[in-house]
């Protein structure tokens, strides 16, 4: 797989102290990659150096081999497509996409087949007359995206392109937006805060904190083995205990967990809520006490004190919960945890 | 009568008032005025005129030194609207667009010129002017009327540009235009309403000014408003009826195509210093 966009140590700061540091990524031609993090953590940032509209104080941007962090956005081999404000309201849809055809000198002919063609492909077609005021917002998004598609970017840019929409239609986007990448094979960097748009959308994750970059992988990695205690927070559900590692156990409460960090002292461990069990109280588990159990149409969740003085919630089939009563004392057993050291920072959050 | 309150409320009766007192103060004069411009004869307790006719017309329009008046205070207009075009966007683009130091203070200072009595200022500049050589020349009531605008051409397109979100413009660029032309193909044609409004006040503002024009310009300039001060002096209020209405004429045209391009809020909104 050839590389399509390569970022090479890029950093940049502004003068508040926030920005990137040292962030490295490659995207192979044809991949979805995620910017993933929450509001301030420079991914923005990233995307933006992307497209040209910031200027990196050092490091280097290649997109097809070629370094383009000299040039301005109108000579970037990019198209973005912006969170709101996309589409010129002077213009109709059809001058809406033709503009940057016309620039690059494009025939007649050529445009008007150029624009119908993404026009259909965001399904859309026949909108050409219409004016952006005329459309609703998804609407206008998809015009945006189409705007962008027909330039056939080496790699599309996307800047939270459905936040400002509703969930429903976020949904119905974020599958379309799958289907154009497998039609028209581009490369796409997406930047977004909701991590279930990430999980769904990417074929990369890369998780962002303070600038940096915390973790790279594909989604069901991030989501199986978090490589910080900041990512498992971020993705996903988690439930965190205090425990303590000794030798080849991690021990919260009774309960004794494998350790193959080889970790010492106080961690934390993290469960997600479909790993934990329920059992009969046992000696030797961890033991607690059903404090609360809603179904929730095909599942059950379930929360319960733990012994150690925590809180435990559990997902579990709905039939499960029939036998749990509130107040019951029951055993609690993992089915994988995750253990991350005990650092001052960790008992934030 | 009770049973009209109950049934309309008072609210609305209120509305009702309210609304024919304002009709009257605004709609009467002009009523009047129209009245009296086609009245050859018109006495003291009588509603009406004894005669309807229409020499004080062409009274007026054959007077040589109106014509030219009218032509003088069109060409004016014109040139100082050019004017402040050329001079104002690219100032109101900059308040807009880029930051630099004392930026409020440069925008404030706009209103410096409508902060003193305008004969005060005049006189002051007229010493000026003197020593320029710009009395009674052209320039010279261009440059008096320019004062004027100058608040009116620089916020209301400062207000236009703001409007343009910055997304738009990167938008533009990021499907490959240059800086100018999405200045021209973007910003510009966003900001036009504005631009077209605040230039409309500019024209009419210049069409009606006279005291300026009558301390710089006399006495071979003479403009609109300043013929017709000497006509309502020298000439019967009839004849000053006929002048007004050939005055007001372009206003109205001028504002109802302006009503047409902007709302009442985006017009409002040239007012917010940010």
């Amino acid at each position: 797989m050839s590389i399509q966009l390569s970022i090479k140590d890029l950093s940049k700061r502004y003068r508040t102290g926030e920005g990137v540091s040292d962030i490295n990524l490659d995207v192979a031609k044809g991949e979805l990659v995620t910017l993933l993090g929450p509001s301030g953590c420079g991914k923005t940032t990233v995307l933006r150096s992307i497209g040209g509209f910031l200027e990196p104080d050092s490091g280097d941007i290649q997109i097809e081999g070629r370094s383009v962090v000299k040039l301005p956005p109108e000579k970037r081999p990019t198209t973005m497509v912006f969170q709101s404000y996309n589409l010129w309201p002077h213009m109709s849809v059809y001058e809406n996409l033709a503009f940057g055809l016309k620039i690059r000198k494009k025939s007649k002919a050529e445009i008007r087949e150029a624009v119908a063609g993404a026009l259909r492909l965001v399904r859309l077609p026949g909108a050409e007359k219409k004016l952006p005021g005329q459309l609703s917002g998804g609407q206008q998004q998809r015009v945006a995206l189409a705007r962008s598609l027909l330039l056939q970017p080496a790699v599309l840019l996307l800047d939270e392109p459905f936040s400002a929409l509703d969930a429903k239609l976020r949904h119905e986007m974020r599958e379309e937006l799958r289907e154009i990448q497998a039609q028209t094979g581009l490369t796409m960097v997406f930047v977004t805060h909701d991590q279930e748009e990430a999980l769904a959308l990417s074929d990369r994750i890369v998780v962002m904190n303070n600038g940096r970059v915390e973790q790279i992988g594909e989604p069901q990695r991030i989501y199986d083995d978090p490589a910080s205690l900041y990512v498992a927070r971020f993705i996903g559900k988690m439930n965190f205990l205090d425990g303590t590692a000794q030798g080849e156990f991690i021990r919260v409460g009774r309960g004794e967990f494998p350790n193959p960090k080889g970790l010492a002292g106080p961690v934390i461990a993290a469960v997600r809520p479909e790993d934990v069990r329920i059992g009969a109280a046992d000696d030797r588990a961890l033991s607690g006490r059903i404090k609360q159990s809603m179904v929730l149409g095909h599942y059950a969740e379930v929360s319960i004190e733990t012994e150690t003085g925590g809180t435990v919630r559990s997902f579990l089939p709905k039939d499960a919960v029939r036998e749990l009563d509130i107040g019951q004392n029951v055993g609690i057993s993992f089915a994988k945890t995750i253990a991350y050291p005990h650092t001052n920072e960790s008992t934030g959050g | 009568m009770l049973w009209y309150f109950r049934s309309v409320g008072l609210r609305r009766i209120i509305e009702f008032i309210l609304l024919t007192v304002f009709a009257v103060f605004f709609a009467g004069p002009l009523l009047n005025l129209a009245v009296l411009a086609f009245s050859g004869q018109w006495t003291y307790p009588d509603a009406l005129p004894h005669q309807w006719s229409l020499k004080w017309w062409s009274f007026v329009l054959q007077k040589e030194d109106i014509a030219q008046s009218i032509s003088l205070s069109f060409l004016i207009a014109a040139i100082v609207t050019g004017l402040s075009i050329v001079l104002c966007i690219p100032a109101a683009y900059a308040f807009a667009r880029i930051r630099f130091p004392f930026k409020r203070f440069f925008l404030f200072s706009f209103l410096l010129t409508h902060a003193f009595p305008k004969m005060g200022l005049y006189v002051s500049i007229a010493v000026l002017f003197y020593r320029l050589g710009l009395m009674n020349t052209l320039l010279g009531v261009v440059l008096i009327h320019m004062i004027n605008v100058l608040m009116f051409m620089t916020w209301i397109p400062t207000a236009a540009f703001r409007n343009v979100h910055a997304a738009q413009e990167e938008s533009a660029r990021d499907v490959g235009a240059s800086p100018l032309r999405v200045f021209r193909s973007v910003t510009l044609p966003m900001a036009m309403p504005g631009i077209a409004v605040a230039s409309v006040f500019t024209f009419l503002n210049s069409l009606d000014e006279a005291q300026g024009t009558f301390l710089v310009g006399i006495p071979d300039y003479k403009t609109m408003p300043i013929v017709m001060y000497s006509i309502i002096s020298d000439f019967p209020s009839s004849a000053g009826a006929v002048f007004s209405i050939i005055l007001t004429a372009p206003t109205l045209i001028l504002l109802l195509a302006a009503q047409r391009l902007v709302s009442a809020d985006v017009l409002a909104s040239g007012f917010q210093v940010k």
